[in-house]
């Protein structure tokens, strides 16, 4: 009730000082350049039907830009769309398409540079080279935005929703396909990603480097050319998100580099060739995860360290560990692994012998990928029995010594 | 010919091991499909009956039975019929009693329980499988000259088919692990049935695994259409060629 209170006084206080302007094809003011280089700080301007192609609008102004159904920017292939850099400014249901694309410039439907508190709410871009490309702004707001280009090559696309030395942004429930990277992060800190759709990039579905403190909750990443990426960056929490059928050659549900203090729970790995693949990343919680159907459900480097994997589920994944040394400074207790064989004789929940997650022909594919075609064969299910009898080539340190014996509750 | 497969069908069941063999292979499937949690490990396990016990049943049952019914192919001899009709009508027989077995042991119980791709890949591997090692058993025992010999000689060959073989991949894959054997593992697969059927399931069950590093291209090759093809035609060659050698044999065998 008071969220609503406030907002009427909001409204009221905005109304007191500001007016709407009526702009579109048919009105007293027909082009949006116009309306823009009309409106005060707090004016509103509405933007009726139809199709404008205006080139670049530049916006420095506190306004708010409202688009009605059938509202389009269209920027004939050549030109950046609208362009803001100012303070509380409001992009809401429009739809932009076909912004220019450029080798020199990083054009983009909407590009907000050095701005503070800006919000674009329920606004639709379609083939465009960037979407929404963000650089030096504080709280900034991306909400309800569907975001769908057309793919060609790596080159040529840029990204869905890109940020660059940002702080505070909030992205939430985007629905983002056929970019380059889904969402892009580079030096953006304190910010939330929460409940986004990303699939179908031809890259990263998420990609994020030097981003530190952010949070990143119940997002769906599918499909995409290499699943996600999270490099060099400390203090970054991932809840609840989806990770599902990033299938390739090198495709992970999470590709976690130099990643430090982080936190990996409760999220769902799916059918994607490698779950998570971690390198020199120290000092990380994961747990509670769920991982199904992957090829390799995680792919930990000799590199890593300190870190803790607990109370996860493992089913029906072709190889559960992959590890690419001996080294084994990691801790692993309490998981659900359904290849597990031991048994339970004091009945209290946990297996009486510790599991060795990665099995021999693991470490013989991690060394030799070809022999992946002996897969499930008769001689393989030997030499792993072999190995598990008398441990020779796997590491002996990588253990669950309390596996559970059935299946954590997520 | 149609009647002297019937003869050898007839004869074939009355001796109830066929009966035992569809018996086991659908008690063991359908305990498998009742115990395991979810229906693809059970689908797992499966995997390994199709690729072991049904190469191995088909090669002992084919060669027991071509050694016990020596005479009645002898007096057959002496009627007047060709002898391509009267091996081609035993290969019937055996094969055809052999395949309904695995369609009705292992065939109801996926259709039951797994009735998807990688179910009907199973059942098109046991098969293919069943078809293969009838007719790589006939061969071994029209090339032996006794009984020991050709049972002897068909154990052989399954324990290479089934075990050997994939040792020896794995030991040219690590020998010449600097070039660049993708290719080349492609045309090692061709070389063993029972591999050539391995991947054509695990094509539908590791799928995610198989998208990895060189994994792709195995994906892309044995799972497009001319991959199919490809699996289809090597599995109907492994078929036809012993057969056909067999034939030749038994044309010219001083009986």
């Amino acid at each position: 009730m008071r969220v609503y209170l406030g907002i009427v006084f909001l409204l009221f206080m905005t109304t007191g000082h500001s007016r709407t302007i009526i702009a579109g094809q048919g009105q007293a003011i027909a082009s949006l350049k116009k309306a823009v280089g009309l409106a005060k700080d707090g004016d509103t301007i509405l933007l009726k039907n139809g199709t404008y192609r205006e080139g670049n609008v530049l916006i420095t102004r506190s306004i708010t830009l409202i688009g009605e159904a059938n509202t389009i920017l269209d920027g004939e292939n050549k030109h950046e769309l609208l362009t803001i850099s100012g303070r509380n400014i409001t992009i809401k249901k429009i739809q932009l398409q076909n912004a220019g694309y450029s080798a020199l410039n990083d054009f983009a439907a909407i590009k907000i540079i050095d701005a503070f508190a800006i919000t674009l709410e329920s606004n639709t871009i379609l083939n465009s080279y960037f979407a929404i490309h963000v650089s030096n702004t504080t709280y900034c707001t991306i909400r309800n935005n569907t975001i769908s280009g057309n793919p060609s090559t790596e080159q040529l696309t840029g990204n869905g929703i890109h940020l660059w030395k940002s702080s505070h942004a909030l992205i939430e429930n985007n629905h983002i396909q056929g970019h380059r990277d889904g969402i892009y992060f580079e030096f953006v800190t304190e910010s939330v990603i929460q409940k986004n759709l990303s699939e179908k990039n031809i890259r990263y579905g998420l990609h994020f480097m030097f981003s530190h403190n952010d949070h990143y909750l119940g997002n769906t990443f599918k499909n995409n050319g290499a699943g996600v990426a999270v490099m060099y960056s400390k203090n970054v929490r991932m809840e609840q998100n989806h990770f599902e059928e990033n299938w390739g050659p090198s495709a992970y549900g999470i590709l976690l580099k130099e990643i430090t203090d982080s936190h990996i729970s409760n999220n769902t790995f799916l059918k994607n060739t490698v779950g998570i693949y971690m390198e020199g990343s120290s000092r990380m919680e994961i747990q509670k995860n769920a991982f199904r159907n992957n090829g390799w459900a995680l792919k930990v480097q000799a590199s890593c360290d300190d870190n803790n994997f607990f109370n996860n589920n493992f089913h029906g994944n072709s190889f559960d560990v992959a590890t690419n040394g001996t080294m084994v400074l990691n801790k692993f207790y309490n998981n659900y692994w359904d290849k597990y064989e031991g048994y339970d004789i004091n009945k209290d929940g946990i297996g009486d012998i510790p599991y060795h997650p990665v099995s021999m022909y693991a470490m013989i594919v991690e060394q030799n990928p070809n022999t992946l075609i002996l897969m499930r064969s008769f001689m393989v299910s030997l030499l792993d029995k072999a190995e598990k009898a008398i441990p020779s080539l796997t590491p002996e340190n990588l253990l669950d010594d309390k596996p559970v014996m059935k299946p954590n509750k997520l | 010919m149609l009647k002297l497969s019937r003869y050898v069908l007839y004869d074939i069941l009355r001796s109830r091991v066929i009966i035992t063999y569809t018996l086991f292979l659908f008690i063991v499937s359908m305990s498998l499909f009742q115990l395991e949690e979810n229906d693809s490990k059970a689908i797992l396990s499966l995997l390994n009956i199709v690729l072991i016990v049904v190469p191995l049943i088909g090669m002992i049952f084919t060669t027991i039975h071509y050694y016990n019914s020596y005479e009645f192919i002898e007096l057959m001899l002496s009627q007047p019929l060709s002898r391509t009709r009267i091996l081609m009508s035993e290969y019937g027989g055996v094969a055809l009693s052999l395949l309904s077995a695995f369609f009705i042991g292992v065939g109801v119980p996926v259709l039951l329980f797994a009735f998807d791709e990688t179910g009907l890949a199973l059942l098109f591997t046991g098969g293919a499988l069943t078809l293969v090692f009838t007719s790589i058993a006939f061969l071994a025992s029209v090339k032996a000259r006794d009984k020991a010999r050709g049972i002897g000689a068909a154990l052989l060959l399954w324990f290479y088919f089934a075990l050997i073989f994939d040792g020896l991949v794995l030991l040219i894959l690590f020998a010449f692990s600097d070039y660049p054997m993708e290719k080349f593992t492609l045309v090692l697969s061709a070389l063993n049935p029972i591999d050539l059927g391995r991947i054509f399931i695990m094509l539908k069950m590791d799928i995610s695994a198989l998208m990895g590093y060189t994994g792709a291209l195995y994906k892309d090759f044995f799972g497009s259409n001319t991959g199919i093809l490809f699996t289809g035609g090597i599995m109907l060659l492994w078929i036809v060629l012993p057969l056909w050698w067999a034939l030749k044999v038994f044309r010219r065998k001083d009986l």
